[in-house]
């Protein structure tokens, strides 16, 4: 099966990579580009732990074929931090300590991040119902949410 | 089995032809469905045909007369369009149910219809908002109105060398509601046991005078139910109309016994989410 040449943008960066035609965005990701900090979980659309920004709107990876990104801008969880400064999302988690084994924890973060970049003051219930699509099988969620509603206060303050 | 060829047409025409060389080949919209299924092995197309490069099915079209949602648009663009959110918000009540944040920035509404599930959240709104499919085929385009458009689970009137481009809703009547409810056994992403759609119009003094019922994930298809319908048009939505509302949903499902739900489960729950439809669809339609 001849592959396909598809070049794209990968955290503010130009990139370019080689698909199959059935080759997922995930799999592209991690094997074509060496960004291995998006995790694959279900591969069915149903955890959330592939979550990345594709063309600014959150997306799970598993479910995107690679070639579809010819043309667009991606963003995964090595693109949230700047430099070495952690993103207030980042930072919340480590300091709520929001994740213990860590699989679901990059999706988590891409996905708050783009909560808070549409919603800079969500309620509670608001971030309980944007996350329900990433599943943690260890925190039991609430140090996950206290960690977002923290780093919304934190990015509020900072913005003022 | 593998799929061996991935297209990304930037036209109607383009995608047709594409669709026409490829037999076997399956449309691509936001993927939801179909990734899923070719991941499992349950479909297997010669080629994807992703139509997501064509600006007809990516766009939402408002004007007078109603609006046009490409067949592609996301979920997650539909509940923000401001048009939308005023005339149709038991269409927003549908597709902001489907899925996780991830899944409605992919999952479209011709997916959704393209998929045949008689669960689909987004199809008893349309349904009741007197939706009309629109098909570009290689004779031209034709028009079928949405509740004719899936024939059986999984099966649709496209033929193997249509595409569905989008689905164009006609602008309400002033004093016009919407609403869409289902019942699900968790607060979310969950497949309907049985859901219900009702949109209608009041007159100046409060009266009915048209009404639209859709049900889903009662029967092989979501069904347009015209019993419900009459049973509203003329009352003022008294307790006597929407029980009888309520009988014939009830009446005009046929479900079968799954995991989800038995047979009189089903055929009483789909009645009771008729009757409080309809009463959300009232309160949104004395706003307006």
């Amino acid at each position: 099966m001849s592959k396909l040449h598809i070049e794209t943008v990968v955290n503010g960066e130009p990139a370019e990579f080689l698909c199959s035609p059935d080759e997922t965005l995930l799999s592209a990701i991690r094997n074509g580009l060496g960004l291995t900090g998006t995790k694959e979980g279900c591969g069915t659309g149903d955890c959330g732990a592939c979550s990345v920004m594709l063309n600014d709107r959150l997306v799970a990876s598993c479910l995107v074929l690679a070639a579809e990104a010819q043309g667009r801008s991606l963003t995964t969880i090595e693109g949230v931090a700047r430099g070495s400064t952690l993103h207030p999302v980042q930072k919340a988690f480590l300091q709520e300590a929001a994740l213990q084994c860590g699989v679901c924890t990059p999706g988590f973060i891409v996905a708050a991040k783009a909560l808070l970049d549409v919603n800079p003051a969500p309620e509670e219930e608001e971030v309980r119902y944007w996350l329900a699509g990433n599943l943690c099988r260890c925190t039991g969620y609430d140090k996950i949410v206290r960690a977002v509603l923290d780093a919304a206060a934190e990015m509020r303050s900072a913005r003022v | 089995m593998q799929t061996t060829r991935y297209e990304a047409p930037g036209t109607i025409a383009d995608a047709l032809s594409a669709i026409a060389a490829n037999p076997g080949a399956m449309v691509l919209a936001g993927g939801t469905d179909l990734l899923v299924q070719y991941q499992s092995g349950m479909r297997t197309p010669s080629a994807f045909i992703d139509v997501k490069r064509i600006p007809e099915l990516m766009q939402i079209a408002s004007d007078a007369g109603g609006v046009t949602i490409g067949a592609a648009v996301p979920a997650a663009e539909i509940c923000a369009n401001a048009t939308i959110k005023t005339l149709w918000p038991g269409l927003v009540d549908g597709v902001s149910l489907i899925g996780s944040t991830q899944i409605q920035g992919r999952g479209s509404i011709g997916g959704n219809l393209c998929n045949g599930s008689p669960a689909a959240d987004s199809v008893c709104s349309l349904i009741a908002g007197r939706g009309v499919a629109i098909i570009a085929g290689p004779n031209g385009e034709r028009q079928v109105p949405v509740e004719q458009f899936t024939v059986a689970p999984g099966r649709t009137v496209l033929g193997r060398d249509e595409l569905l481009v989008a689905v164009r809703l006609p602008k309400p009547a002033p004093h016009t509601g919407d609403a869409y409810q289902r019942l699900i056994p968790r607060s979310e992403m969950d497949i309907a046991v049985a859901s219900a759609a009702v949109s209608l119009t009041l007159d100046a003094t409060g009266a009915c005078v048209a009404a639209r019922v859709a049900i889903g994930a009662v029967a092989p298809t979501v069904l347009l139910v015209p019993d419900a319908a009459a049973a509203l048009v003329g009352s003022r939505l008294d307790a006597s109309a929407l029980q009888q509302a309520a009988a014939a949903a009830s009446a005009a499902a046929q479900p079968i016994d799954d995991k989800r739900g038995t047979v009189a489960y089903r055929r009483q729950v789909v009645g009771v989410l008729t009757r409080r439809v309809a009463l959300v669809a009232a309160a949104r339609a004395k706003d307006r």
